[in-house]
Formats: C-alpha cells, sequence, structure tokens
C-alpha cells in the first residue's frame, strides 16, 4: 500500500528537506519561480478587473447586469453555486477521507482544504453582491433591532446564510489547525528574520511536546468529524433554496442530494486540475504519486455517475409527474434557447468523465487534466441551466422572457477566477503544501 | 540561535487576542444599541420653527381643541398644518403687534404659507395616514405625546419601526374611546372598555396588521 503512495526511498527527513526549500526558498539561487510569477499576474490582471466591475455595482446599482424580470437570478447565484461547489473537494478529501482512515488522503489535503478556502472566499462574495444594498447583508442574521424584525426561520435562504457561515469558518479552522505543526517546522527551520517571526507567530507556540500531541490529535478529529456532515449540510441548503422554491424544475426534493453529488464532481475535478500540475511544479511526484491521480479520477468517475443518475431522475419526474408547466420547461430546455447549455452539461458531467472507466486514460494526465476542466466548465452550464432555464419558462406564458449576461458579469465571473487564483498562487508559495507533520506518520509506518 | 520570542510574547499575544475579541465585541453591542438611543432617534429635540409656537399654551392654557388647527386628521393622510388664516382668526384681535408674531403677520401680508417644520417624521417609504388612526380608536398623544406640556413641539417617541410594530401586533390595548382621541394627557380607567371591546366596536382586526404592504407601498 505504502509503495503506491510514496516513492522508495523516501524518508521524513528527506520529505520535510523538500517542502520547507519550496517555501523558504533558503538558497538565494532557488529564486520564486518564473511560472509562479507568471500565473500571479494573470491572475491579478483578472483580479483588477473584477475589482473594477465590483467598484461599478457599487456606484451604479444592480442594473448593470443582466438579470430583470422574469430571470431575476443569473450570474451572481449561478456563480456563488458554482464555486461552493468547487469547495467542497477540499472537504471531502481532508475530513471524510480522514474519517475513512484512507491513507491516500495524507498527501493530498494540504492542497485541496487550501482550494476550499479560495473558492469558499469567492463563493462568499456573490450572494453579498447580488443585494441591492449589500452594506445590509447582515439582517439576514437575527440580531436585536430597532425595525422589530427576525430573520425569516422558515426560508432556505436564512439557513444558507448559516450554512455557509458555519462552513467557512470551520474550513478556515480546520485548515489552520491542521497546519500548525508544519508553521512550527517552517519557524525552526528559516534561516531570514522576517520568516521566523512570520511563521513564529502563525505557529502560535506549537513546540511538538508530547502533551501538545495529546490534545492535538483528538481536536483534529473532532473537528474532521464535524467537517464532513457540514459539507453535505452546505450543499443540501443551497439545493434547498432552489427546492423552496415553487419555479418550474426547482420544486423537486431530489435538489440536497443533487447538489451534494454535483459538489462532489466539480470538488474532485478541481483537485486533480490543480494537482496535475502543481506535482512536477512543487517536486512532489514522490508524495503524490500516478496512483493518487489514479484514485482521484476513479473517484471523479463515481461523482459523475451521481450526477448522471440525478439527471436522470430529473427527467424521470418530470415527465412521470403531473405538471404540464414542468414539461414545457424542459423541453425548452432540450431544444429551446439554451439548448446547446443542456446538451453542453450532459456531454462535460456525464460523457467524457466515461473515458476515466479506462485505466489508460487515468494515468494519462494531459487527458485527465482536460476532463476535469470540462467537468469545471460541464458544471458552470449545469447551474446555468437549472437557474435560467427554470425562470425563463414560468408556469404562466406571459411571463416568460430570457437573460443575457452583461460584461459586468462576466467581468467579476473573470473577477473572482483571477482571486481565487491569487489567493491559491499565494499559499502554494507560503505555506508548505504538503501536511509535513501527517506525511511523517505515514512514512514512518513504511516497513 | 537566540531565542526568537521572549517570555513576554505569550503574554502581549494573549493580551492583543483578548482585546481584538473585546473590541469586536464591544463594537458590535454599540453599533446594535445605537439606533435604540433617544440621541440616535432625535427624541426631545426641538426644531427651529419660523415663530416660536407653543402648544403648551395654545392647547393647556386656551384649551383649544386638536382639530382647530389640524383640521384634515381626521379625513386625510396628513394632518396638514394650519393656513395663516387659521392663526389670524385670532391674532387680527389680540397681540396685534407682539414682536413674536411678526412672522405670522408678514405670512399674513405677502400671502405666504409659513414654513412650519416637520417635527414627527417617518421615512418616505412608510405610508402612514392620520385618518385611519384617529378614526380608529388611536389617540394624538400615543405617537406626538402629551403636547399639552410642550412650550416648543418636539419629537416625543421614537418612531422605530419596532414603535409601529409593537401596536400593529397587539393594537388592543392602545385603543381608547372616540370621545378621548384628543386628550392630551389620558389614562385608562375602570369604566374605559376593554380592549377586546374596542376593537370590536372599531371593526380592527379583519386585516393582519403587520403585513407589509400595511405600511410599505
Amino acid at each position: 500500500m505504502t509503495g503506491r503512495i510514496v516513492h522508495p526511498g523516501e524518508t521524513p527527513w528527506s520529505m520535510t528537506e523538500r517542502v520547507c526549500v519550496t517555501t523558504l526558498r533558503p538558497d538565494a539561487g532557488l529564486w520564486t519561480p518564473l511560472w509562479w510569477w507568471l500565473c500571479l499576474g494573470m491572475a491579478l490582471a483578472l483580479l483588477a478587473g473584477g475589482v473594477v466591475s465590483v467598484a461599478w455595482l457599487f456606484y451604479a446599482g444592480l442594473g448593470i447586469w443582466g438579470i430583470d424580470w422574469p430571470v431575476a437570478w443569473g450570474f451572481d447565484i449561478l456563480n456563488y453555486v458554482w464555486w461552493i461547489a468547487i469547495a467542497s473537494g477540499g472537504t471531502f478529501i481532508s475530513a471524510l477521507f480522514f474519517l475513512l482512515r484512507a491513507p491516500w488522503r495524507t498527501s493530498l489535503n494540504r492542497l485541496a482544504e487550501s482550494l476550499t478556502l479560495c473558492a469558499a472566499l469567492c463563493a462568499a462574495i456573490f450572494p453579498i453582491l447580488h443585494l441591492g444594498r449589500p452594506q445590509f447583508f447582515y439582517w439576514l442574521f437575527p440580531y436585536p433591532n430597532t425595525m422589530g424584525l427576525w430573520a425569516q426561520f422558515r426560508s432556505p435562504l436564512v439557513w444558507d446564510f448559516f450554512a455557509i457561515l458555519a462552513y467557512v469558518l470551520c474550513s478556515v479552522l480546520f485548515w489552520y489547525f491542521g497546519l500548525l505543526p508544519d508553521l512550527a517546522t517552517l519557524r525552526e527551520r528559516a534561516q531570514r528574520r522576517w520568516q521566523r517571526v512570520f511563521y513564529g507567530v502563525l505557529a502560535l507556540g506549537f513546540r511538538g511536546s508530547a502533551r501538545q500531541w495529546r490534545h492535538y490529535q483528538p481536536v483534529y478529529g473532532v473537528m474532521a468529524a464535524l467537517m464532513a456532515p457540514l459539507v453535505v449540510s452546505v450543499h443540501s441548503i443551497v439545493g434547498m433554496d432552489f427546492a423552496g422554491g415553487a419555479a418550474t424544475g426547482w420544486h423537486s426534493t431530489q435538489f440536497p442530494p443533487f447538489f451534494v453529488f454535483g459538489a462532489g464532481l466539480s470538488g474532485f475535478a478541481i483537485v486533480l486540475l490543480a494537482v496535475i500540475p502543481l506535482r512536477p511544479a512543487l517536486g512532489l511526484q514522490p508524495y503524490i504519486t500516478d496512483w493518487h491521480i489514479d484514485v482521484l479520477g476513479r473517484l471523479l468517475l463515481t461523482a459523475s455517475l451521481c450526477v448522471a443518475y440525478a439527471y436522470v431522475m430529473d427527467v424521470f419526474s418530470t415527465f412521470y409527474g403531473p405538471d404540464q408547466a414542468d414539461r414545457t420547461m424542459f423541453a425548452f430546455r432540450l431544444h429551446g434557447l439554451y439548448a446547446p447549455v443542456y446538451w453542453g452539461t450532459i456531454m462535460l458531467n456525464i460523457v467524457f468523465p466515461q473515458l476515466l472507466w479506462w485505466r489508460g486514460v487515468r494515468m494519462k494526465q494531459p487527458v485527465v487534466w482536460a476532463i476535469c476542466l470540462g467537468v469545471l466548465v460541464g458544471m458552470w452550464l449545469e447551474r446555468f441551466q437549472i437557474i435560467v432555464s427554470s425562470l425563463a419558462r414560468t408556469q404562466l406564458q406571459s411571463a416568460w422572457g430570457q437573460y443575457t449576461p452583461t460584461l459586468w458579469e462576466w467581468s467579476l465571473l473573470a473577477g473572482t477566477i483571477g482571486l481565487f487564483l491569487t489567493a491559491f498562487l499565494l499559499l502554494v508559495r507560503f505555506i508548505p503544501m504538503l501536511a509535513m507533520a501527517e506525511m511523517r506518520a505515514v512514512l514512518e509506518d513504511r516497513p | 540561535m537566540a531565542a526568537l520570542f521572549t517570555p513576554r510574547a505569550n503574554v502581549i499575544m494573549t493580551a492583543s487576542v483578548l482585546a481584538i475579541a473585546c473590541a469586536v465585541t464591544s463594537g458590535c453591542l454599540l453599533w446594535f444599541a445605537w439606533p435604540y438611543t433617544d440621541y440616535a432617534r432625535q427624541v426631545g429635540w426641538t426644531i427651529e420653527q419660523p415663530v416660536p409656537f407653543s402648544h403648551q399654551h395654545h392647547v393647556a392654557g386656551l384649551g383649544i381643541d386638536c382639530r382647530f388647527c389640524h383640521s384634515s386628521v381626521e379625513r386625510s393622510a396628513q394632518a396638514s398644518m394650519p393656513p395663516t388664516f387659521t392663526c389670524m382668526t385670532c391674532h387680527s384681535q389680540i397681540w396685534t403687534d407682539a414682536a413674536v408674531l411678526a412672522g405670522i403677520r408678514d405670512s399674513f401680508l405677502r400671502n405666504t404659507p409659513m414654513t412650519w417644520q416637520r417635527v414627527t417624521d417617518v421615512p418616505d417609504y412608510v405610508y402612514f395616514n392620520h385618518g385611519i388612526h384617529v378614526t380608529k380608536g388611536v389617540g394624538c398623544e400615543s405617537c406626538h405625546g402629551n403636547v399639552a406640556t410642550m412650550a416648543l413641539t418636539y419629537k416625543a417617541k421614537s418612531l422605530t419601526m419596532q414603535f409601529c410594530l409593537d401596536c400593529h401586533r397587539d393594537p388592543g390595548s392602545s385603543l381608547r374611546p372616540a370621545e378621548n382621541i384628543f386628550d392630551t394627557d389620558w389614562h385608562r380607567v375602570p369604566s374605559t372598555p376593554g380592549p377586546a371591546a374596542l376593537l370590536a366596536r372599531y371593526h380592527v382586526g379583519g386585516r393582519n396588521l403587520t403585513e407589509c404592504s400595511i405600511c410599505h407601498r
């Protein structure tokens, strides 16, 4: 088992050395590599566009977006759901597979959790921006006020607020808590004073004493046990945001598990998408082996099959059910204005990932990478199809309409991609992308 | 290699974390509590008027009814401010050359209305209708306070949404008999009909008074 998850000949010492050199760059010859600067430059350019878009939004208001009656939810909710689903990958891998004691998860969890944080950050922006008066977002929170108003606890939108808040807070804590021993390692190994102080303050006085470890491990286990149900609840509630509405195509009891499946699919896709290029770039091949890619590919395939089941049930419940408006809307999905979106979703999320049944395909990393990129686009199209085509074909023909996103919505989407990449690149540069403390245990267990 | 942090670092770290926590908590508490203060709501503030009109003198001293000046209060959304002619009904005969009334005489001679400043205001997105409140048993005093004691008129109640909802959620206990609507210092007495009887008398309760569209249209 361990032969597949770590290259032979690796020791705790060589692994720590490798990771610390990548992060601390103690030697003047080891500058931050060029690819990092190029990616950061691109990310910052996208981010700058997003900042302009948000500034103009705050100045001019929601009218700059293409949303209108009847399609009142557009890119704002679409991108929120897309990003929060992308965030799930880290939690599935680091919490769920920690509880399942899957040994391969150890070398992936830091990277996957960092992706979670960055994606959750992007997701959290959209619900706030989509408010007409974003400065009042805290009205969702039940706090005493002179308006005599209290949050509407019967609304999934309020559950959503709590679910996201809990998920983001716990993700940050889980990530940081897991990072503490590694920050202490960096503090000990850093040569430059600013690095020692930087990592020293962040390590919060972790010294690796037996007493600290005795507290550390149960707490980490409890946090993992909290995170695993949270990732399910957060996506279920995102599903209920839709299922709670009486719009055609939304009002379905399968939405909560459907959204959890979709989250799994995009979560595993983003992890693969990041792991495949970062493995050689950070020199992590000895610890993230081809076998890891293989496992992730199989997980992606499983998630794709779950999503396929949900798509089939979506068709089944529409045509088995009694509602003519649902059927009209579905026919519009299949061959209406947005038909390419529907068929694109099917191709990218269901058909192409079936290639992963073949081990030969799973071993060809460029192909896996392309499939993952396709899945992320496909998941985005799926959200477009759910949100826009349902709202565009409501029960009353007189209330039919369509939606065309404006430049400001596209630039905001690009801006959040920039934000995601910027945040992730900074983490890649300054935080060890391999959980060293946990990897040592894996390496020491080796016979 | 010298130690990176002195022993005091732990104390400084703990103290700063606690200080930040305290600052955030007390900041939030202040932020939440601020709208409740009379200062934030400007309760008790007098507003400068073109002529210093005394409700105390005209209501308590002379016994003039509210409706003598605010004539449309029973029929209209607006209680209405009196035209200068109403003032001149008396002040063409008494205090005809009082310096303090120069503004009134000026307005009368130029045929331009007085620019009275509103004391009790609600935001423009609130559709408050005086007529329905006054004819359904809400006394002037309930929102305007005891104006008979005000030498200069000031805002007496907070007029927050909470203030409106306190009554809209439980209207009965705030209603009074029709003959007491314009009393400026009325108290429930044993012979006053109970809340349920008043609700029935005024036919209040057919509609949920806390619906958004009752006040926001």
